[in-house]
């Protein structure tokens, strides 16, 4: 598991660093990060408040830059990267799952799904929509596809969402506290609905949670403290659902 | 979604239609705005086109006079003391040559050659000071419009015919076909009969004036194949005193505007314009804050719909452009509005603003031109309002901005 090829990494870290001025002195959050995430791994980032994790999602996300250290998605390296360029990439490589679903109110749910291929391409077509049908009825939504989204239920707003986050076949899916707002038992069909995507997409998937119920339900979980990785361990059997066999 | 409109303006559609309330009442308040720019402008051109048109009806845009005569002392300047000569009436040197190379201008409309002068009417008993004008009929209607001004007979002035005004006639106590008896300083007569009777709206102007043919007039005032001034029309009025510098200065005849001659009125018309255009300058302005707060307050209430969409892969540019367009649309959809408004108080304004008679007091129409600059205009101080805000968008941290 640790001796992979680079080829095969979705995502690669090396000694990140991310540091904020403070009033006049430098706060370092992250201290060297290190990671790699091969195609196809569900792995959970865990850790208490305060720990780092939503800076470091940032930072993977590419919605913020790193202090120091190398960040490579898809074997990019995108230190060098202009700010068109960082979108772009992040538009096409990276989806999103927030814990507030943060669809956009004024369009229906399809409109949603289909919001990344719009922005890419800058036109609607038929191709987009038939892709978005396609993705709502894997989340089991297709009846709901012209509802405003203002007008969904909170575990259904978390469907789209999760459509929404694989419209552009992304190589990794970052989610954040992905059932933080929801009930247990939606919070499970939530989680089994990521893990079906998983694999059958063989998306790779970071989840960072609170839940360690969740946590334990995934292959891989990275524990940050104070900045740095504290443990990185297979949890329960690692190579299971990986392309590798 | 409309398969050929591009992200932007699906976006900037969706979220003014989403903030209906904001959306309607912004352009309601830029709709009001526009509405009184361009009532008050149609209003406006309406009362001056109507103030110009009764001021110079009796008068030419441009009127060429011979160069004053100046005496030469024969000895070198400052040493005699000399008297300023008094003017004799004369004509305008080769003005035939003259006319033909103001035809070739194109500013000009119309060319009158006129012979006027002193003279006195007598009929019977009375006795009147007139003001003696040779015209061709033909070429002097153009440059004012004696035909409209006609009030009995005919415009004719053939041989032995002339026009006079209502106050003369009633001076006179003479009426069409009568006969009355010119007598010019020069010491020639001719005995006339009235075969028109014509109001220029003027009573100095209806007592004076007395139109007779050029030849009539040219001999009476001893002017024979001269002319004492060239009355001219141009296309553009208001370039009058531009051409007659420019006639002065290439002719050496003296060139008279309207403009010049009318000092006061034509600086009333020039104050008007520009307290208008202040008004028009400042309610342009609030209406561009008006915008610009509704889309600060928009910007603010979407910033985590913006984050959203800029972790999509939304560019700065994207972001910008839409909430330029949402700028653009209600300006628009408001000079729309503010036309339909305007259009309403001038049909109002129509059926109040009326004489005794029950006929408009004078002429105003919302022209189409007006109303498509007033289009653009509107549409141009929305992109404009809308920068500031839109920038704000496109500068969003998308990191702080879903974090909320």
């Amino acid at each position: 598991m640790a001796e992979t090829l680079p080829a095969n990494a979705v995502l690669q870290l090396a000694g990140l660093k991310k540091s904020y001025l403070s009033g006049d002195s430098e706060l370092e959050v992250l201290h060297g990060i290190d990671l790699t995430l091969q195609r196809g791994e569900f792995a959970a980032l865990i850790g208490p408040s305060g720990s780092g994790k939503s800076t470091l999602l940032n930072l993977i996300g590419l919605l913020d830059r790193p202090s120091a250290g190398q960040l490579f998605i898809d074997g990019v390296e995108t230190s060098t990267l202009s700010e068109t360029e960082i979108t772009r990439l992040r538009g096409q490589r990276i989806g999103f799952v927030f814990q507030h679903h943060l669809l956009i109110p004024a369009f229906t749910a399809l409109e949603n799904v289909m919001m990344p291929l719009l922005i890419d391409r800058g036109r609607p077509d038929t191709a987009m929509r038939a892709r978005a049908a396609e993705l709502l009825a894997g989340v089991g939504l297709s009846e709901r596809a012209d509802y405003p989204a203002s007008k969904l239920s909170g575990g259904q707003q978390q469907r789209v969402a999760i459509a929404r986050a694989l419209a552009m076949r992304p190589s990794l899916v970052l989610a954040d506290e992905p059932t933080g707002n929801l009930d247990t038992h939606t919070a499970d069909d939530i989680f089994a609905l990521l893990r079906e995507v998983n694999q059958r997409e063989q998306t790779t998937f970071l989840i960072v949670t609170h839940d360690p119920r969740l946590a334990g339900r995934c292959d891989r979980i990275v524990e940050l403290v104070d900045g740095d990785i504290v443990s990185d361990r297979p949890h329960p059997i690692p190579t299971k659902h990986l392309p590798a066999d | 979604m409309h398969p050929w409109l591009p992200f932007e303006w699906i976006a900037a559609t969706r979220f003014l239609r989403e903030g209906r309330t904001q959306s309607l009442l912004i352009i309601v308040g830029v709709g009001v705005g526009v509405s009184v720019i361009v009532f008050m402008s149609a209003l406006l051109s309406g009362l001056q086109s109507n103030l110009v048109k009764r001021t110079l009806s009796s008068q030419a845009h441009l009127v060429l006079l011979p160069a004053e005569e100046i005496a030469r002392p024969q000895f070198g300047e400052g040493q005699a003391l000399v008297q300023k000569q008094a003017q004799r009436l004369r004509s305008i040197d080769q003005w035939q040559a003259l006319r033909g190379r103001l035809e070739k201008l194109p500013e000009i409309a119309a060319i009158s050659p006129v012979a006027s002068g002193p003279a006195f009417a007598v009929r019977g008993d009375a006795n009147k000071s007139i003001s003696l004008i040779g015209i061709e009929p033909a070429n002097y209607v153009r440059v004012i419009e004696l035909d409209q001004k006609m009030v009995g007979g005919e415009l004719r002035v053939n041989a032995g015919e002339a026009l006079i005004g209502i106050e003369l006639a009633r001076d006179l106590g003479a009426t069409l076909g009568d006969k009355l008896r010119i007598n010019a300083s020069s010491g020639a007569s001719d005995t006339l009969t009235i075969v028109g009777l014509f109001d220029l709206g003027n009573k100095a102007a209806n007592a004076r004036n007395v139109y007779v043919g050029l030849r009539t007039a040219q001999s009476l005032l001893d002017l024979v194949g001269g002319v004492s001034s060239i009355d001219l029309a141009l296309h553009d009025m208001y370039q009058a005193e531009a051409l007659s510098q420019r006639l002065n200065a290439e002719t050496g005849l003296i060139a008279d505007s309207w403009i010049k001659t009318n000092a006061q009125f034509f600086t009333a018309l020039t104050s008007q314009r520009i307290s208008s255009n202040v008004i028009r300058f400042f309610i342009g302005l609030s209406v561009a804050f008006g915008i610009a707060s509704v889309l600060v307050v928009s910007v603010v209430q979407r910033s985590r719909e913006i984050g959203i969409l800029r972790a999509m892969g939304a560019s700065r540019g994207q972001m910008l452009r839409t909430f330029l367009l949402q700028g653009g649309i209600v300006g628009l959809f408001g000079s729309l509005l503010g036309s339909a408004l305007a259009w309403c108080f001038l049909a109002l304004w129509r059926t109040l603003a009326v004489n005794a008679d029950g006929t408009p007091m004078f002429m105003i129409e919302v022209e189409p031109g007006l109303v498509l600059i007033a289009a653009a205009g509107a549409t141009l101080v929305g992109v404009l309002a809308a920068l500031m805000p839109a920038r704000r968008a496109a500068s969003l941290d998308p990191v702080v901005a879903i974090r909320g």
